[in-house]
C-alpha cells in the first residue's frame, strides 16, 4: 500500500492573460484561475501507481482559498483526499518559502499516515521555474529525481522504485530508495477525461483546509514574503520590437523580393544536398 | 553573513560525453563581464570523473580559476552527490555569485543547492547585470509565459544564484593557450551516502530532432489550418534543407511532435534564417526565436503580432505564396550551379 502525494497549483492561464498596457500588471480578471497543467500529470501518475499497488493519493496545494476548485480537479482525476494550506502569512513566498510551507504540510499529513512517495509537475505555467519539487526533497531529506518520463517500477518491500529520467538525446534509468520525490514530464502519460463517479465525487468532496496554525513546528521567519531571499525590484513589459520591412506588391512579386532575401545568404544553401 | 567574505562569479560547467556544452561556455562568457564589471575573479566549477583534460577550454573560454573535483562518485550526474561537491566548495571558498544552465542538469543542482544553502534563486534568466558597487545580482526573466520582465534581486543571502537560458548569452573567443589557477578538491564521499544509482544510460537510436542546431528553420502555425496543411512547411524545410519548427498551438494540435516547438515552453533557438509560416506571434513564441538572424514572417492577417518582430514581412496566403517560392527558390539555385560549372 502507497501513500503517494502529488503536490499542485492553481494558476492564472498564462496563454490567455490579457496585460494592462499602461501599468504592467496582469489583469487576472481577464485570467481563468486552472489547475496547473503539469501538476494534472502528476496527479494522474500518482492515480495510476495506486491502482498498480493500492494505497491512497492526497493532493497539498498552498495558495488562496478558492485553490479548493483545483483540489476538485484532482479529485476528478482521481485523488483520495485534497489538503489547502492557505493563511496570509504564506503570501509573497518565493520558491524557497513555497517549498519550506508545503514541506510543513505534507510533515503533518505524514503522521497519521507515513509518505511514501512524492510527485510533482515539472513546473507552473506562472512561475515556470520548477524549483520547489527538489526544494521540499531536500528539507524533506529525500532522494529528488526531476525530469521523470516513466515510472517502471515501485518495489516497496524491498524500499527502491525505478523511473526513466529524460535525458537530451534518450534516457537514464534510475534507481532510488523511498521515499522519493518525482518532478514528471507532461509526457510520462495522459490524463483521460474525469470518469462520471469522480466528477460526482469531486462536486461533494470538501478539502481539509488549514492554516498556518494547523501545521507543526513552523518557523513564522520562514513564511511568505520574510522567508523570500528573492525579491522582486522591477516589472517591465519586454520592448516592442521595431517592426521589419513588408515586402508588397503581387504574390510573385512578393515572392522574387524574398528570394533576393535568401540569397543574400546563398552560402547556407550551397553546401545542402538535395536542393 | 558578512557579504565581505564572498567574492568571485562562479560557473557550473556541465560535462557531456567528454565535451563541455555550449551553455556553459555562453555562462563563461557572461560571468566573465560580470566579474570584469566588480572587478572580481571568474572560476568554473567542474565536477566529474576523467574530466581533467577540460580544464583547457574553461581557462581559454575566459576563467580565472577552475575547481575541479574528479571522482569515480562523480561517474554519471546524480543530485545527492553533485550537491555535496558544491556545498561543500561554495562553504569553503564563498562565492559571490554562482551561475548555471537552465538546462535539465543545471535547474536540478541549482534547486537542491539554494535549498540547502539556503539562498535565492532565480530561474531561466534571460538578462544578467551586476552592481558594481555593491555586487548585487540583477537578474531578469520573463515571467508571466513571457508576458512581462522582471528583475529579481537577493538582498540578503550570498551566494546569489540563477539558471540562465540557453542561447542568450554569447561565449567569448576562445583564446588558445589562456591559462590560470587549478584548484583540485576531493570529498569524502562514499557510494553508500547516496541514495540513488544510474542503472542505465539509454541514448535513442533514432536521429533526434535538434532545431536548436539548425541555420535555417521553416515553421508554422495554427494558421495554416490542419495537419495536411502543415505539410506546406515540410515542403519549403526539405527545399531550402531547414530544420521545421513549430508553435506550441501546433504541437498541443498533435501535427508535430514536441522538439519541434520554438519558444517559451520549447526550444529557443537562434539560426540564420527563421521563416514563420501562419503563426500570429505570441509573446511565447517571440521569446524563443527572436534572436535569429533573418526573421521572415508570412500570414494572411496584416494586425498578426509576428509583423512587430520579424525582419520581412509578407501578407498572403501562405497556399498561394510557398508552392511559388519553392519553384523559383529550385529553378534559381539551378542557374547558380549551372554558372558555377561554367566558370570551373
Amino acid at each position: 500500500m502507497l501513500h503517494i502525494v502529488a503536490c499542485i497549483k492553481q494558476v492564472p492561464d498564462t496563454k490567455i492573460i490579457k496585460m494592462n498596457p499602461k501599468t504592467n500588471t496582469m489583469d487576472r480578471r481577464t485570467a481563468p484561475a486552472i489547475l496547473n497543467p503539469y501538476d494534472a500529470h502528476a496527479v494522474e501518475e500518482a492515480v495510476r501507481l495506486r491502482e498498480r499497488y493500492g494505497g491512497k493519493v492526497s493532493v497539498v496545494t498552498m495558495g488562496p482559498p478558492p485553490a479548493v476548485k483545483a483540489i476538485k480537479k484532482c479529485i476528478e482525476i482521481g485523488a483520495d483526499e485534497g489538503y489547502l494550506i492557505t493563511d496570509r502569512r504564506f503570501a509573497g513566498a518565493d520558491t524557497l518559502a513555497t517549498s519550506y510551507a508545503v514541506t510543513k504540510a505534507i510533515e503533518k499529513i505524514s503522521k497519521d499516515n507515513p509518505v511514501d512517495l512524492i510527485i510533482c509537475g515539472k513546473m507552473t505555467i506562472d512561475g515556470d521555474t520548477g524549483q520547489v519539487g527538489p526544494g521540499i526533497a531536500r528539507r524533506l531529506d529525500i532522494p529528488p529525481l526531476t525530469s521523470v518520463n516513466k515510472v517502471v517500477e515501485v518495489n516497496q518491500p524491498e524500499g527502491t522504485m525505478v523511473v526513466h529520467r529524460k535525458l537530451e538525446d534518450g534516457y537514464e534509468v534510475v534507481q532510488s530508495t523511498l521515499p522519493c520525490l518525482l518532478s514528471v514530464e507532461k509526457t510520462i502519460n495522459e490524463v483521460p477525461y474525469a470518469p462520471f463517479p469522480n466528477m460526482l465525487k469531486a462536486a461533494r468532496y470538501k478539502s481539509h483546509v488549514w492554516s498556518v496554525d494547523d501545521l507543526d513546528d513552523v518557523d513564522i521567519k520562514q513564511l511568505g514574503l520574510k522567508g523570500s531571499p528573492t525579491i522582486v525590484s522591477k516589472v517591465w513589459a519586454p520592448p516592442k520590437p521595431q517592426g521589419g520591412e513588408m515586402l508588397e506588391g503581387n504574390p510573385q512579386q512578393q515572392v522574387e523580393q524574398l528570394l533576393s532575401v535568401l540569397l543574400g545568404k546563398k552560402e547556407l544553401f550551397q553546401s545542402k544536398e538535395g536542393v | 553573513m558578512d557579504f565581505k567574505d564572498y567574492k568571485g562569479v562562479w560557473v557550473f560547467i556541465e560535462e557531456k560525453d567528454g565535451e563541455i556544452p555550449s551553455v556553459s561556455l555562453e555562462l563563461l562568457g557572461a560571468g566573465r563581464k560580470l566579474a570584469d564589471k566588480r572587478g572580481t575573479e571568474l572560476a568554473g566549477i567542474l565536477i566529474g570523473h576523467n574530466v581533467k583534460k577540460l580544464t583547457t577550454p574553461i581557462f581559454e573560454y575566459g576563467a580565472d580559476k577552475v575547481y575541479l573535483y574528479d571522482q569515480p562518485i562523480f561517474e554519471n550526474y546524480r543530485t545527492e552527490s553533485f550537491m555535496k561537491a558544491l556545498l561543500e566548495c561554495s562553504n569553503k571558498y564563498k562565492p559571490e555569485i554562482i551561475l548555471f544552465g537552465a538546462t535539465s542538469t543545471g535547474k536540478d543542482l541549482a534547486s537542491a543547492v539554494a535549498t540547502d544553502l539556503p539562498t535565492g534563486l532565480t530561474a531561466d534568466t534571460t538578462e544578467l547585470d551586476v552592481e558594481e558597487e555593491t555586487g548585487l545580482l540583477l537578474a531578469s526573466r520573463p515571467a508571466f509565459g513571457g508576458n512581462i520582465m522582471a528583475t529579481i534581486l537577493c538582498k540578503k543571502y550570498r551566494p546569489q544564484m540563477a539558471t540562465v537560458r540557453a542561447k542568450v548569452m554569447k561565449a567569448l573567443e576562445r583564446e588558445p593557450g589562456r591559462t590560470g589557477e587549478l584548484i583540485e578538491e576531493t570529498i569524502d564521499l562514499n557510494e553508500s551516502d547516496i541514495r540513488t544509482k544510474v542503472l542505465e544510460i539509454v541514448r535513442e537510436t533514432t536521429k533526434k530532432v535538434r532545431i536548436d542546431e539548425a541555420d535555417i528553420i521553416v515553421a508554422g502555425g495554427k494558421g495554416l489550418g490542419s495537419a495536411e496543411g502543415f505539410q506546406l512547411v515540410r515542403h519549403l524545410a526539405d527545399t531550402l534543407g531547414a530544420a521545421v519548427g513549430a508553435s506550441r498551438d501546433v504541437v498541443e494540435a498533435g501535427w508535430i511532435e514536441h522538439p519541434h516547438q520554438v519558444g517559451q515552453t520549447g526550444v529557443t533557438v537562434t539560426p540564420k534564417i527563421y521563416i514563420a509560416i501562419g503563426i500570429s506571434g505570441a509573446i511565447q513564441h517571440i521569446v524563443g526565436m527572436k534572436n535569429s538572424g533573418i526573421i521572415i514572417a508570412i500570414n494572411k492577417d496584416p494586425e498578426a503580432p509576428i509583423f512587430d518582430s520579424c525582419h520581412y514581412g509578407i501578407v498572403a496566403d501562405a497556399f498561394e505564396i510557398v508552392p511559388i517560392l519553392i519553384q523559383q527558390f529550385k529553378a534559381a539555385l539551378n542557374r547558380e550551379e549551372v554558372s558555377h560549372v561554367r566558370e570551373v
